[in-house]
Order: structure tokens, then sequence, then C-alpha cells
């Protein structure tokens, strides 16, 4: 089955084409990070009407490059949610009406079972069941996996996402939007020793995490300190060692309540390779498996949803001739296959 | 000539079937709920009528201005729908269209079309009747507020839209006594569409379904960081 995929839940435009015999067979991204970053955030309205004005040439050049034919696709996936609403429905306008006027099965797939099941699209595909540390500008979750639909949230963030607390530290030491990767960047120059943040909520028991006050903290540091470059690179290494070992103390919890010994990493944050180090050093000490998508596939993309849509589609979901965006989506809601 | 026009730039939706000048149309004022009725509306004509998708000329659709996510949600249906079958669409301006379905209505020649566009504004066009059965803008169409409104200067007009229910009396004084009819209750519909569609594809409107695109006339949406307040 081949599957065109369409991802515009917020400021990136992906369109893909996955074939379940030949996976993936086209993946572009128009990213609007470039001009949202002028405003110091995604602003909504220019999200929308920028991927109006992107998507339909994107289909076409992922059809050309995948060398598919209109005849060739057998169904059309585009994310339904959660997300921007406007930018959503752009998504779903087209992805479900061009699915309507080809004849052809469509079905809206949740964005965030699109970035847990990215790993899938690598070699050597996690099996089920895992536990999925879910990274990203809007969400941090550890989620149990038992199939395609089958998840539990075991945990999850009280207050910021721990990408949203890297975006807002990064702004606060003037390192642009979105500063996640830019932050990284300096902590590599960071003296480990000089400052030392908190490790929010990892003295109680449970799972759920809070991030909001890492980044008073660095606020707080910063005001408290002469603000060089040297303090800025202190500060950003402190702040990513902190929600580091914070995801790693959750993630060996996790392991260890459930039994489960296989960890998927996915989501905007898993390109951090601090973090990424320090999970493979936690499985290794749990005797545990790791799983991340290649860096492409963290942040928002097609591929992802090309794959998610295309599992849904084989195993029969179709929809109406009509669409729908969410901006919330329980995760736990989602249709098991 | 067949041609399939669709609406979604207000809280009315509707899809229009124009079939070598017969037109037949689905209409609902149903807000919000655009993107659940438009495709089923398309269905139901194409089979009402007993043809396929495949086999029409051109698709005209609603532009805007209107609601942003409506008018979006128009053009991505249409995008869709143009593309699957590599078919040129028509772009026509729901002013237009709204002008047009009122000097069929109510045998007007002269019509001020306009919609409450909320923050204080309105959208707004005057029109008259064209010889070839269309309409002809007179001015350009513009988003300002009600006392900015462009009045032609000579001429008598009838006013429809909701602009006509939120700013009655400001439009009304503006016209002078040149205000004949008003209509606030008027919403851009398919039907219109397709018959101003099928005029602008004859004169060569039509263009590939990624050039359909939305006109929002109101553009200044966000601030950069920096610009003063
Ligand atoms: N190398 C990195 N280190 C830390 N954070 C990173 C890195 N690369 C990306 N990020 C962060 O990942 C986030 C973007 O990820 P993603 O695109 O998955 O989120 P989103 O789509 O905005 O949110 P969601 O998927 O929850 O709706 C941003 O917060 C960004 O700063
Ligand atoms: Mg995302």
């Amino acid at each position: 089955m081949r599957v065109l995929g369409i991802e515009t839940s917020c400021d990136e435009t992906g369109v893909a084409i996955y074939d379940s015999e030949r996976g993936l067979l086209s993946d572009l991204l128009y990213s609007q990070v470039a001009m949202h970053a002028e405003y110091g955030g995604v602003v909504p309205e220019l999200a929308s009407r920028d991927h109006v004005r992107k998507l339909l040439p994107l289909i076409r050049e992922a059809m050309q490059q995948a060398d598919t034919t209109r005849e060739q696709i057998d169904g059309i996936a585009y994310t339904a949610g959660p997300g921007l609403v406007g930018a959503l429905l752009v998504g779903a306008a087209i992805g479900r009406s061009l699915a309507w006027g080809w004849n052809l099965p469509a079905v809206g797939v949740h964005h965030l079972e699109g970035h847990l099941l990215a790993p899938m699209l690598e070699e050597n595909p996690p099996p089920f069941p895992f536990i999925a540390l879910l990274v990203s500008g809007g969400h941090t979750m550890l989620i149990t996996v038992e199939g395609v639909g089958r998840y539990q949230i075991i945990g999850e963030s009280l207050d910021d996402a721990v990408g949203e607390a890297f975006d807002k530290t990064a702004k606060l030491l003037d390192l642009g939007y979105p500063g996640g990767p830019a932050l990284e960047q300096i902590a590599t120059k960071g003296d480990g020793t000089r400052f030392r943040f908190p490790r929010p909520m990892t003295g109680r028991p449970g799972l759920d995490f809070s991030f909001s006050g890492l980044k008073t903290f660095a606020m707080n540091t910063l005001h408290a300190n002469e603000i060089t470059e040297q303090t800025r690179a202190d500060i950003a290494l402190a702040f990513q060692t902190a929600a580091v070992e914070t995801l790693a103390i959750k993630c060996q919890r996790a392991i260890r309540e459930t039994g489960i010994k296989q960890l998927v990493v996915a989501g905007g944050v898993s390109a951090n390779r601090a973090l990424r180090e320090r999970l493979d050093r936690l499985a290794l000490k749990e005797r545990a498996q790791v799983a991340y998508p290649r860096l492409k596939f963290c942040t928002d993309n097609g591929a992802m949803i090309a794959y998610a849509g295309c599992l849904r589609l084989q195993a029969g979901e179709r929809e109406p001739p009509a669409f729908e965006a969410r901006a919330r989506w329980p995760m736990d809601t989602v249709t098991a296959l | 000539m067949k041609l399939l026009a669709i609406d979604t730039t207000t809280e009315a939706c509707s899809a229009a079937l124009s079939i070598n000048g017969a037109i037949s149309e689905r209409y609902e004022i149903a807000p919000r709920q655009h993107a659940t009725l438009i495709l089923p509306m398309i269905d139901s004509l194409l089979s009402e009528a007993g043809i396929t998708l495949a086999q029409m000329d051109a698709i005209a659709f609603g532009r805007g201005p209107g609601a942003f996510t409506g008018v979006r949600i128009g053009v991505g249906v249409v995008q869709g729908v143009a593309f699957s079958i590599e078919r040129p669409v028509v772009p026509v301006s729901s002013l237009a269209a709204m002008a047009h379905g009122a000097m069929a209505g109510f045998n007007a020649t002269n019509v001020l079309a306009g919609i409450d566009a909320r923050m204080g504004e309105v959208y707004w066009g005057a029109y008259q009747r064209s010889s070839d059965g269309g309409v002809r803008a007179v001015g350009e169409e513009s988003v300002c507020g009600a006392d900015e409104t462009f009045i032609p200067e000579t001429g008598r007009w009838i006013g429809v839209g909701t602009a006509w229910q939120s700013y009655s009396e400001v439009l009304a004084a503006r016209c002078g006594g040149r205000l004949d009819q008003l209509h606030p209750a008027i919403f851009p519909r398919a039907c219109d569409i397709a018959a101003l569609g099928v005029i602008g594809f004859a004169a060569g409107e039509g263009v590939s379904a990624d050039e359909a695109q939305p006109v929002y006339l109101r553009n200044n949406v966000a601030r950069k960081r920096g610009d003063s307040v």
C-alpha cells in the first residue's frame, strides 16, 4: 500500500510518500521557522497562510521524487490534531479533498502517534510493547505502547513541555527562536561544574514532569551573574544537564515499574545529543534497548504521518467525506488497531 | 461547459453545478460546519445530475474576502479537488458574488456589498451590472472602517451583506439619499460563484490548482519584534 502523508500541525509543511513494501519513497519539508523567528514565536494565522501556499506544490514534488503517479497512490493521511486548528485545516482540507477526488480512502492521524511511531521508519524497528518518551515543543510524556493506538500515558508534564523549556531558556540567553538546537550548541562550551540546576519532581515517586521551574531558575541565575559569553554557555549546559537528567531518571523509573525493556524516544528534543548519550547509558545499565528516529524525523515531518496513516489504512480505517481539525485530542482516545 | 463552484467564505456554505448554463445548488447557513458539509454537498449535486467530477471543465470558488479559516477551507478543498482531476480553477470574489446575487434577486444594477470583518471594519466593494451578465467592480475592494467605505459619487444603490447589519446607520448616511434598498442577510452563494465563474473562465481567468489562493484583504495580522505599537 502506498500512502501520501501530509503534516501541517504547526510551522512545518511536510509531505511524504510511504510504501508498505518499499519503504519511504520521498519526504519533503518546508519550514516556516525563519518567518516566525521575526515575530519571536509561531504566529498561527501566518502559519496557516503559508501552508496554503506551500502544500500543493510540495505534494506535486513529492510525487515526482517518488516517481509516483496518482494511480499508484492507495490512500492519503493527514494530521488531524492536536495542533493549531487553522494550520491543521489546510492539510486536512487539501488531503481529504484530494482523496475524495481520487476516490481513495483517507485518514486523519494523531500528530503524536506520528512522532512516536517515527522510530519504526528506521532499520530494526523496536518491537511492541515499548515505553515511549515523547519530548517535543508541546508535549512531554511517558507512554506505554502495546500496539498501534494502544497508548497509556503513565507520566506527563504538569506545566511546560521540555522543548518549550529549552526554547524559553534559549530566548533568555538571546539564542533566537526556536532555540533548542542553538542551546545545545553553546552548551558544548559550558563549564558543567559552575552551576547546578534542580531536577524537578525527581525527589518524590511518580512519572510526571515539571519544567517551568527550570526556566525560572535559569533566569535567576542569569540575573545573579555577570552576563558573559561563558556565563551563557554555563547556564545552557546546567539547564540541559538538569532537563536530561530529569528525563533519564523518569525513564529509568518507567522501565523498572513496567518491566518493559524497550524504550523509544521521539519528538523534537530527541534530537538532543546529550539526551541520547544519557539514555544510551541508561539502557546499558537497565539492560534495555533504546530507539530513536533519524535526526530529521525528530521534529515535524510528513514521513511519520504517511507511516502511521499507512498502518491505519491497512487496518481498514476509513473516514467519511468530511474533515476535522482538533486543537486538543487526548492521546489515549485514539482508536486501537 | 460544466463547472463546479463552492463557497465557504462566510457563515454560509454552498456548492453549485453549472451545466451549460443550468445551475443547481446546495446552500446552508452553517457556521463552523463547512468542513463536514462541503464534500457531501458536491457529492449530492454530482449524483443528482448523473455526472462525475472528472467531467468538469473547471472549478470556481469564493476566494474571499471573508472569515480567514472559512476562506482557507474553500481554497484547500478546491486545490485538492481541482488537482485530483487536473482542471483549472476560477477565483471569484465573495463580494462580487453577493452583488451578483442581489442584481438577480432584487433586480438591481448598482450594489454596495459589505461583510462584517470584525475589529470595527468591513470588507467592502461597489459593483455594477455588466453587459455580459456579470458584475464590474467600481473602485477596489477594501477592508476599512464603515466610515471610510467607498461610495461612488453618482447613481442609486442597494446595500447587501452583514456589514449593513452591523453599521447600517453609518453606511446609509454615507449614501446620502441614494440608497434604495438594504438587505443585510445576504451571503455569498455558490450559484453566483458558478455564474461568475463561467464568465471568468470564458474570459481566460482560469488558473492552475496551485494558484487557487485566498484574498484576505486584511494582511496586517501580526507585529514583528521591535515594531512600534
Ligand atoms: N537538539 C535539540 N535540543 C533540544 N531541543 C531541541 C533540539 N532540536 C529541537 N528541539 C526542540 O524540539 C521542539 C520542536 O519539536 P517538535 O517539532 O517535535 O515540536 P512541535 O511539533 O512544535 O510540538 P508538538 O509535536 O508537541 O505539537 C522545539 O522546542 C525545539 O527547540
Ligand atoms: Mg511535533
